[in-house]
């Protein structure tokens, strides 16, 4: 099978190439670059003209519920959901239910996958056994097995001791300890961010500092082992403070942020909410949207961590710029929607993210905050790099998952269209710019939008 | 729904004359610009007998609710209001008007059989999800000398018990042909989340530690009874502010007035943005965590409970030592103004946050705001059904307040 994929601006920062040129497919792999003159046989033409053309999106952090949680998503809705929205490969967490102890849970999750054909989809293993803290799972059985880290996700590896074991044996096995970084007796019934907007809801908050102090312990144990540590879903600007001074010690220490927080801020709970996206001087963004208010308490801003204040939401988009944080991680979580209708207090952490991720996160470009190649970046090479994946590249030879985007189309959420069974978004009825319009994995179209795309010649 | 308070409406009432309760409302909307011009001369000549005609598109233009996205109403003219939520978005010619149904309810209060058909028909349903005994009652006997009947649901005994989530509960109740429901919750924001998802009129009756609108503008009206107005006074609010929703109303209520309000408390139970010596303070109020230099010259005192069963040991070392700095005795109470009241939302730890001898002395208008909580509630209950009705069309609205408590 030869697939000519023409006239699409291919962006791939991995090869420093951002040019309009075709791309060749044969046999799942990426064979070729050509001008548009090049005549040549192929079984089948994609016509990209118009579109950016980049490696399929890796997304270190995702949620897909199974098993145990069939009803919130499943591994194949959850992987329709991921190609939708661009990415071809995900990492997905552990606290499924049972949770993902042994070398056996993780082939579970890599046939189910299999199966499902779509994305290519890699299982963290726990830290602790059950994630109850109390005693370390077999991490290099299940990493010989395929996954691909080790994270208690959900919560936090509270015991400080077991935590210096894990990262100490994740120099044998060579995978990282992605640790939730969130003190459990600070954080203790914080159903949102600390401060104004929490204070005047009469919410109870989780303070930044419920974060930043486990941070700063990771990054110790870390110094002390010489373990691999990775920060998940940061989100403050004291975890970015500490995550700069540990990179600045050598510390061989990475991080993720979410689409969510890179764009959207505690204001969004009081119903108040736009998008905030003002440049540094308090420029309104390009083209901004008008200002959709969304009503008080609305559940699906419940998300953990919290959405934090402007300030910090800068501080993240400032550190995935200067490259501190080195990944862009959806932290997909579906939930049903009995999990959110209900007071804020009842409702469930997390936001349904693969759909969306790409419209939030050309908001960051539209604003003049990140250039769409550093956007590309975060969410293909560099996550690849943090976790050791051979993906996230179109070099020559690399396998033919790209995704081809249409940045200039405008549309609104609708989470009826939603290939994930988790509707729980608050940007249902936004507006986003910025679609995907086909994704191949391993040289397969996983996914089009109808009408969208190619001729079979 | 919460607006910083350098934006809210300006503080004078919107008309100079006194031509019954609707007109006063119609009047109330003066600051509300945008409806004027479409209108024309809105006002007096707008004012129908029955004191809706004149209002309709604007209750029907505005009756846009979350989640449907849209700007907010404007605040003025109690008309428009579907619900009671908080004291956030009242402007001070809104809250004068309750204040001004509240004096007439007083007189009805005041007559040997304290019944009126106002609300005769209507069904007011109690959905109380907390243990509640002076605000349901309050609301029960409010609702019954307007003529409603009342139905109260508890969370014990129903089927709430048996997992029935809160929504379907307020959709059922719906159903049943409930006109308002009243909620109580523990939960923060509960009753927006029905008034969200359900159409049905819904009254704040304590939200977690959020709002407690009711509470709040019977505390300001006793005061205004009390001084005559609120412009300028202090009023001192001391104890557990971080879980209290009364003092988050009450920061909305008295500010609009015109008072100047402090919170008083041990760090460890104030919210934790007025501690903070950059962040921007939620409410247009101050804080202070010494009593003692608090009190000093302040026109109205208001301990509030301290909840025995959370605190100790933990934001609390003891309640010995939070009744040694912070609780009201007589000699603190000395310290303030000369014509100080004391005030409590009840229920009250006498010992703790309060002492006997000031609970129940002179200065003491704790039983007032009892007496006044039932007027207030009655007021709202009747601006509410009749702004509601008024805006359904539907039969026989609330007419003028005079003709209703005949």
């Amino acid at each position: 099978m030869k697939t000519r994929i023409r006239g699409g601006r291919v962006v791939d920062p991995s090869q420093r190439r951002d040019e309009v040129v075709d791309i060749v497919l044969v046999d799942g792999r990426v064979v070729d670059f050509i001008g548009p003159d090049h005549d040549g046989a192929f079984d089948r033409e994609i016509d990209a003209r118009g579109r950016v053309v980049a490696p399929g999106f890796v997304d270190l952090h995702c949620h897909l519920r199974e098993p145990g949680f069939e009803d919130k998503e499943t591994i194949a809705t959850g992987s329709l959901a991921a190609v939708a929205g661009g990415f071809t490969t995900i990492c997905c967490m552990p606290n499924t239910n049972p949770t993902i102890d042994t070398a056996g849970d993780v082939e579970f999750i890599l046939a189910t996958a299999r199966r499902a054909g779509l994305a290519r989809v890699i299982p963290l293993g726990t830290v602790t056994r059950g994630e109850r803290g109390k005693e370390l799972s077999d991490a290099s059985e299940m990493a010989g097995a395929g996954a691909i880290g080790f994270s208690d996700d959900g919560r936090p590896v509270v015991d400080a001791r077991l935590m210096r074991y894990a990262l100490a044996n994740s120099v044998r096995h060579g995978k990282p300890v992605v640790d939730h970084c969130e003190d459990p007796e600070l954080a203790a019934g914080g159903v949102m961010n600390e401060g104004r907007v929490s204070d005047l809801l009469g919410l109870n908050g989780q303070p930044a500092a419920a974060e930043e102090v486990m941070v700063h312990r990771d990054i110790e144990l870390a110094r002390h082992t010489g373990g691999r540590l990775h920060l998940a879903h940061i989100s403050t600007r004291g975890s970015v403070e500490l995550l700069r001074a540990a990179r600045r010690d050598g510390l061989l220490v990475t991080a993720e942020v979410t689409p969510h927080h890179l764009t959207m801020t505690e204001d969004w709970v009081l119903g108040s909410a736009d998008f905030g996206m003002r440049n540094a001087g308090g420029v309104p963004a390009r083209n901004p949207q008008p200002t959709f208010r969304t009503p008080a308490y609305d559940t699906r801003t419940k998300v953990n961590p919290p959405l934090r204040t402007e300030e910090d939401r800068r501080a993240l988009v400032e550190a995935l710029a200067e490259g501190l944080i080195d990944a862009i991680a959806t932290d997909h979580a579906p939930h049903r929607t009995i999990d959110k209708d209900c007071t804020y207090d009842e409702a469930a952490f997390g936001i349904s993210g693969f759909e969306t991720a790409l419209g939030l996160l050309l908001r960051l470009v539209d604003a003049g905050d990140l250039p769409l190649v550093e956007v590309i970046r975060r969410l293909t090479i560099e996550p690849c790099r943090a976790f050791g994946l051979p993906y996230g590249t179109l070099s020559i030879g690399a396998p033919a998952d790209l995704v081809i985007l249409d940045p200039g189309v405008e549309w609104t959420v609708d989470t009826d269209r939603f290939h994930s069974k988790g509707k729980n978004t608050p940007l249902q009825g936004h507006k986003l710019r910025g679609r995907v319009v086909a994704t191949i994995v391993d040289g397969r179209v996983v996914h089009q939008v109808e009408q969208e795309l190619s001729r079979v010649d | 729904m919460i607006e910083s308070p350098r934006s809210r409406a300006p503080r004078t009432r919107g008309h100079g004359s006194d031509q019954g309760l609707e007109a006063k409302g119609q009047g109330s909307g003066a600051t509300d610009k945008g409806t004027d011009q479409e209108s024309g001369a809105r006002g007096e000549k707008l004012l129908p007998a029955n004191g809706r005609q004149g209002t309709q598109t604007r209750i029907l233009a505005s009756h846009v609710r979350p989640p449907t996205p849209g700007p907010r109403p404007p605040s003025d003219g109690w008309v428009q209001r579907q619900h009671v939520l908080d004291l956030d978005d009242f402007s001070s010619a809104e809250i004068e008007r309750v204040f001004d149904t509240a004096d007439s309810m007083k007189e009805v209060l005041a007559r040997p059989i304290p019944r009126v058909p106002a609300l005769r028909g209507k069904s007011i349903v109690n959905l109380f999800y907390e243990p509640s005994t002076r605000t349901r009652v309050s609301f029960e006997i409010a609702a019954k000398n307007l003529g409603a009947d009342v139905v109260n649901v508890a969370a014990g005994g129903s089927s709430i018990e048996k997992g029935e989530t809160l929504l379907d509960t307020a959709r059922t109740l719906r159903a049943l042909g409930a006109d308002v429901l009243v909620v109580r919750h523990k939960d923060s924001g509960a009753p927006h989340v029905i008034a969200q998802h359900i159409d049905v009129p819904v009254i704040n009756a304590g939200d977690g530690t959020h709002a407690h609108p009711t509470q709040a503008l019977l505390d300001a009206y006793t005061i205004r009874q009390h001084f005559g107005h609120l412009q300028g006074l202090r009023v001192l609010i001391v104890g557990d502010i971080a879980h209290s929703r009364v003092a988050r109303s009450n920061a909305w209520c008295l500010s609009t007035l015109g008072a100047e309000v402090i919170f008083c408390g041990p760090p460890t139970l104030l919210p934790p943005t007025l501690l903070s010596p950059e962040g921007h303070r939620p409410w247009p109020v101050e804080s202070d965590v010494r009593l003692d230099r608090a009190v000093e010259g302040v026109d109205v005192v208001m301990p509030l409970r301290v909840q025995l069963e959370r605190q100790e040991g933990n934001r609390l070392a003891s309640l010995r030592e939070y009744a040694r700095d912070f609780a009201i005795t007589r000699a603190r109470l000395e310290r303030a103004a000369p014509r100080a009241i004391l005030m409590h939302p009840g229920p009250m730890n006498e010992g703790v946050e309060v002492d006997a001898d000031v609970a129940h002395g002179d200065r003491s208008v704790i039983q007032e705001q009892v007496t006044n909580g039932v007027a207030i509630r009655m007021a709202v209950l009747y601006l509410l059904v009749s702004s509601v009705s008024a805006a359904e069309r539907s039969t026989s609205p609330a007419g003028p307040l005079e003709e209703r408590l005949r």
